[in-house]
């Protein structure tokens, strides 16, 4: 019993050294003070950070990123709040389909994603880039939305509806005096994994930016290719905190269950 | 005129229907419980009522008007869940006064009208409070509160007590037929629980697949149960098919197997079509004093003897099957022992 414990204990060890090492050595190298990435760093400085600031196209990626992030939120907001609504208030014919169909994008690879939309809605359609990305993007955030809401919906007792339209409110005077204050928390947290989704989503980004239009993570990607510097380092880290931060928010919200529970 | 009335409606979900020409007439002030086991269609009827369902077919009229198409949100109906719904957000204040905020009643009279109606559930001074925070009667007694303070023309019940615990189930319901009587207001009450049916209904329909198979007070349905199935509903369970029938001086004769028993004909219950008749256990008399084999009489062999605490059960087995007989007695017969079974002439119902 002692013995298969301390197994499990140097294997969780492991398993947590390879998770979070390299984010530990690329935390340490983005001090460094030298133009090349080094681990150990030969000093400390926020140069590079400084540096992230100086990079136009990191400022101009950015906006982009946020844009593309926020507005595809909100267009899956608005289409994933009610399809979750109606998976989990109505049995219908096709329900298990359409479930399907809403998760998918989770499932098939993003590149085939990315590849597939490429050449089937944006070049067939002859869309603009910054459609293309909104577009993307929205399809990204969508299974998040619903999973999420869906989620919080399932511990919502549909009586409440009832007893709220039996006293004299309308359907969708229900929907938002009783039901959207009760699963609001969801939202929440759907809004913010969503938004982690897409802001730090490569896969389908890369199929969908063009000349002059890029997100940040596309051109952090580019930048790697050309310098050596610890700049990206120092902006990793940054992005590691932001999204540590908006974890934290959700596991107040409504714990992190909601990422490994089945809807 | 009734005040409700469900004409020939139909409910049905994928060709399976859960009532048909279903017919049913409540007269104003009266509280009519729906009783029945669980598939019987006294929810769906509710519901129907209520406006969450749409009949196939069919018509209901309340207060002399079409009610047939009529929306939910419009009825002015109160209903109390079976899991209260109480909204989760909102204190017990603003659950009450929700109804009357929909109807633009202004903030001063919705306060007065909120706690008046909290005094009537004996809830004052729990304003603030949130769901939560309340047990399981008080959260029930806000979702009555929350239902009556509409001042609704018909107030509908969906086991409101099947959540409580015993001793609670009992003072609510106390409290409910309070309530409505205080009040005189219509209302429909739906229970798989006989006791508590009979204890505040004025009038109990009792349903079975569908159909109201006999809607009277409750002491006549106790007593006088019109169909086989009710009478097994509500405890009787001892039954004798018999072959042929003769009335006179309002006493059937019932004949079967070369015995003769007399019935006596009960108010309004002795149907032509009756094919049975039916015994509650604590009505028959088991004896072993020998007397000439006369009419309601039947020799048997006493097979199961059964101690209850403050009687005996026995199975006695005849020539017209088992009987199940209750009764309280010193020294016990034993299994095997020769017996007769005496019934009690005013205690045969006849049954459909």
């Amino acid at each position: 019993m002692q013995e298969k414990n301390r197994g499990l204990a140097l294997f969780t060890l492991l398993v947590f050294v390879f998770l979070l090492g390299p984010l530990v050595i690329i935390s340490f190298t983005s001090f460094e003070p030298g133009t090349v990435l080094k681990f150990p760093p030969e000093g400390f400085s926020w140069r590079w950070y400084e540096n992230i600031f100086e990079v136009k196209m990191f400022m101009k990626t950015f906006g982009t990123s946020m844009f593309v992030s926020l507005v595809g939120n909100l267009l899956a907001l608005l289409l994933g709040v009610p399809a979750a609504y109606a998976l989990s208030r109505f049995q219908f014919k096709g329900k298990g389909l359409l479930n399907a169909v809403f998760i998918s994008p989770v499932l098939i690879p993003g590149i085939v994603m990315g590849f597939a939309m490429l050449k089937y809605v944006i070049i067939t359609y002859n869309l603009p880039i910054y459609a293309g990305l909104l577009i993307g993007h929205t399809v990204i955030m969508l299974p998040f939305i619903i999973r999420v809401v869906a989620s919080s919906l399932s511990n919502f007792d549909f009586a409440i509806e009832e007893a709220s339209l039996s006293l004299g409110a309308g359907k969708v005077e229900t929907f938002f005096k009783v039901v959207l204050p009760n699963i609001r928390s969801g939202i929440i947290a759907a809004i913010l994994i969503a938004f982690l989704e897409s802001f730090n989503n490569v896969d389908i980004s890369v199929f969908m930016t063009g000349p002059g239009v890029s997100t940040l993570p596309i051109q952090m990607l580019t930048y790697v290719e050309n310098n050596f510097d610890p700049t990206i380092a120092a902006l990793s880290v940054l992005l590691m905190i932001i999204t540590a931060i908006l974890m934290f928010i959700i596991e107040r919200m409504m714990g992190l269950s909601y990422f490994t529970k089945r809807s | 005129m009734a005040l409700l009335t469900l004409e020939n409606v139909s409910v049905a979900y994928d060709n399976q229907y859960i009532l048909k020409d279903f017919n049913v007439n409540i007269e104003k002030g009266q509280l009519i419980s729906l009783l029945g086991p669980s598939g019987c269609g006294k929810t769906t009827t509710l519901r129907l009522i209520a406006g969450f369902l749409e009949a196939k077919d069919g018509r209901f009229l309340f207060d002399g008007k079409d009610y047939t198409r009529v929306p939910v949100n419009k009825r002015n109906f109160g209903f109390v869940f079976q899991s209260y719904a109480l909204f989760p957000h909102m204190s017990v204040y603003d659950n009450v006064a929700f109804g009357l905020r929909l109807r633009k009643v202004s903030e001063t009279e919705v306060k007065s009208r909120v706690e008046q109606i909290l005094d009537v559930v004996s809830l004052g001074g729990f304003e603030k409070r949130f769901p939560k925070e309340l047990s399981g009667g008080q959260r029930q007694r806000v979702a009555i509160a929350r239902a009556l303070v509409i001042q609704p023309d018909l107030l509908l019940f969906d086991e409101p007590l099947s959540n409580l615990d015993a001793n609670l189930r009992i003072n609510m319901r106390v409290e409910i037929r309070r309530i409505q009587q205080e009040l005189g207001i219509t209302t429909v009450y739906v229970s798989h629980d006989q006791e508590e049916c009979f204890s505040i209904s004025d009038q109990v329909a009792i349903m079975n697949k569908g159909v109201i198979e006999q809607l009277d007070d409750p002491a006549k349905i106790f007593k006088y149960p019109k169909t086989e199935f009710i009478a097994r509903f509500i405890g009787f369970n001892n039954f004798i098919t018999f072959g042929e029938r003769t009335e006179q001086d309002g006493e059937s004769e019932l004949r079967v197997g070369g015995h003769r028993f007399s019935a006596t004909h009960n108010p309004g219950t002795a149907n032509a079509s009756a094919k049975k008749c039916a015994m509650r256990p604590d009505d028959l008399i088991v004896t072993t004093e020998s007397q000439d084999l006369e009419a309601n009489r039947l020799p048997g062999t006493v097979k199961i003897s059964t101690f209850l605490g403050r009687s005996y059960q026995y199975v006695v087995e005849t020539d017209l099957g088992d009987f199940t007989v209750n009764q309280e007695m010193e020294t016990p017969y034993k299994s095997g022992q020769t017996v007769h079974l005496l019934f009690p002439k005013d205690k045969m119902v006849l049954v459909d």
